[in-house]
């Protein structure tokens, strides 16, 4: 399992290093952001926010839903994933960059997936 | 991973009081917190607020309430009574550590010790009357101490809460202790205690039902679902801090008794209702 998750860890770095920051995502870049989203271990972000088909979704963020609407500025929404308390210094919304809960890639792979909502 | 947490801790110390519990003494807290909830749930009475999760969520309510004519804590009940009743090698009892025999003095703990400059957790108390006797302390968490807590907290339901921060120094600083963990962020997510128990009561987190603040050491020892079992608050303290990647502090230790502290005197007025049931 965690061999499998390192490879999976190597080959995303290895893609995006290679290719431009903000190409377009291949369907296994959604689908893996789809994975790392709703994870416990990782993104967990049906623990508050209701998106997409999760079930049993908490309601303490706001709804997922319109994504690139809302969020044009993929740089901003990248910012605000890897640290809202820059944003809102009340927010419970954990710092998944600062803390190290996601790696730069993981965030990426997950706003691929929130794109398409 | 393991280390990760550690630093985060150490970290993880920004405190962020809101506005709503900020006063200048602890009964001024208590007040702002208390009117504080009322606001945020205008329907549900004061004496609720015991009942946590219950008092907010009707669904939640049913099942609670189809599960009270047989408790699943009444076999730890008694089998704390008997503990509670049965003497020590030397003789005596837990009784004879207490005021009024150790019944009906649920809703006065945790008190500040202005001899010993502690917070004085029941738990504490029975522990301590074990060595005072000569007897081998129990585990903190589980087990036979929480069954003689439970017991002892069946016999004063109904009291109100009834906890004093004298004036003294030592105990106001233990107070404020306590209180600065409650607002504080900690652990990888970030989360203070208030995060969810302030900020979000009455909120789901997943398929958790946040609880509020206010009311909710008076249902302790508590038996959980997920537990399939009695705990103490000190065992719910760990089990928060565990969820949110913070290093869990030692059952007794100074911070989680001056978390208690707080913590319980916010509750101040508020019926004992433990031993109860929690998911």
């Amino acid at each position: 399992m965690r061999k499998g998750l390192i490879s999976v860890c190597l080959t995303t770095l290895a893609l995006s290093a290679t290719a431009p920051v903000f190409a377009e995502p291949t369907q296994a870049d959604i689908d893996r952001g789809k994975e790392l989203a709703y994870s416990r271990k990782d993104g967990n972000c049906l623990a508050c926010h209701k998106m997409d088909d999760g079930k049993l979704t908490g309601n303490i963020g706001p709804e997922l839903a319109d994504m690139k609407a809302r969020f044009p500025d993929r740089e901003l929404l990248f910012k605000r994933i890897w640290d809202e308390t820059q944003f809102n210094p009340m927010t419970v919304m954990p710092p998944f960059g600062r803390h190290m809960i996601l790696s730069k890639q993981e965030i990426n792979r997950i706003i691929d997936y929130l794109y398409t909502l | 991973m393991l280390k990760a947490k550690v630093i985060l801790v150490a970290l993880g110390a920004a405190l962020a009081v809101p506005q709503a519990l900020a006063g200048a003494t602890p009964e001024e807290d208590r007040k702002e917190t208390v009117e504080y909830f009322k606001q945020m749930f205008p329907d549900v009475p004061f004496e609720e607020f015991v009942n946590g999760q219950y008092a907010l969520n009707e669904d939640r309510r049913k099942q609670w309430e189809s599960m009270q004519d047989f408790p699943p804590y009444e076999f730890a009940v008694a089998e704390g009574q008997e503990m509670f009743e049965t003497p020590f090698a030397n003789g005596k009892t837990y009784a004879s550590c207490f005021e009024n025999g150790g019944i009906g003095i649920r809703q006065n703990y945790p008190y500040f010790d202005t001899e010993k400059n502690e917070v004085i957790t029941l738990e504490l108390a029975i522990n301590r009357c074990r060595e005072a006797n000569g007897e081998e302390p129990l585990k903190w968490k589980k087990g036979a101490i929480a069954s003689i807590s439970a017991y002892m907290a069946s016999t004063s339901q109904g009291k109100p809460i009834n906890i004093k921060v004298p004036d003294d120094p030592d105990a106001l600083a233990a107070y404020q202790d306590g209180k600065e963990f409650y607002y504080s962020r900690r652990g990888q997510l970030n989360f203070s205690c208030a995060s969810c128990h302030v900020q979000n009561p009455g909120k789901w987190i997943r398929a958790d039902f946040l609880s509020p603040a206010l009311g909710q050491p008076a249902n302790f020892p508590v038996h959980r679902s997920k537990w399939g079992e009695l705990g103490t608050l000190h065992r719910r303290f760990a089990g928060c801090n565990n969820n949110v990647r913070a290093e869990p502090l030692p059952a007794q230790s100074e911070e989680y008794r001056n978390l208690e502290y707080f913590l319980t005197y916010m509750s101040n007025g508020l019926p004992v209702v433990g031993p109860a049931t929690r998911p």
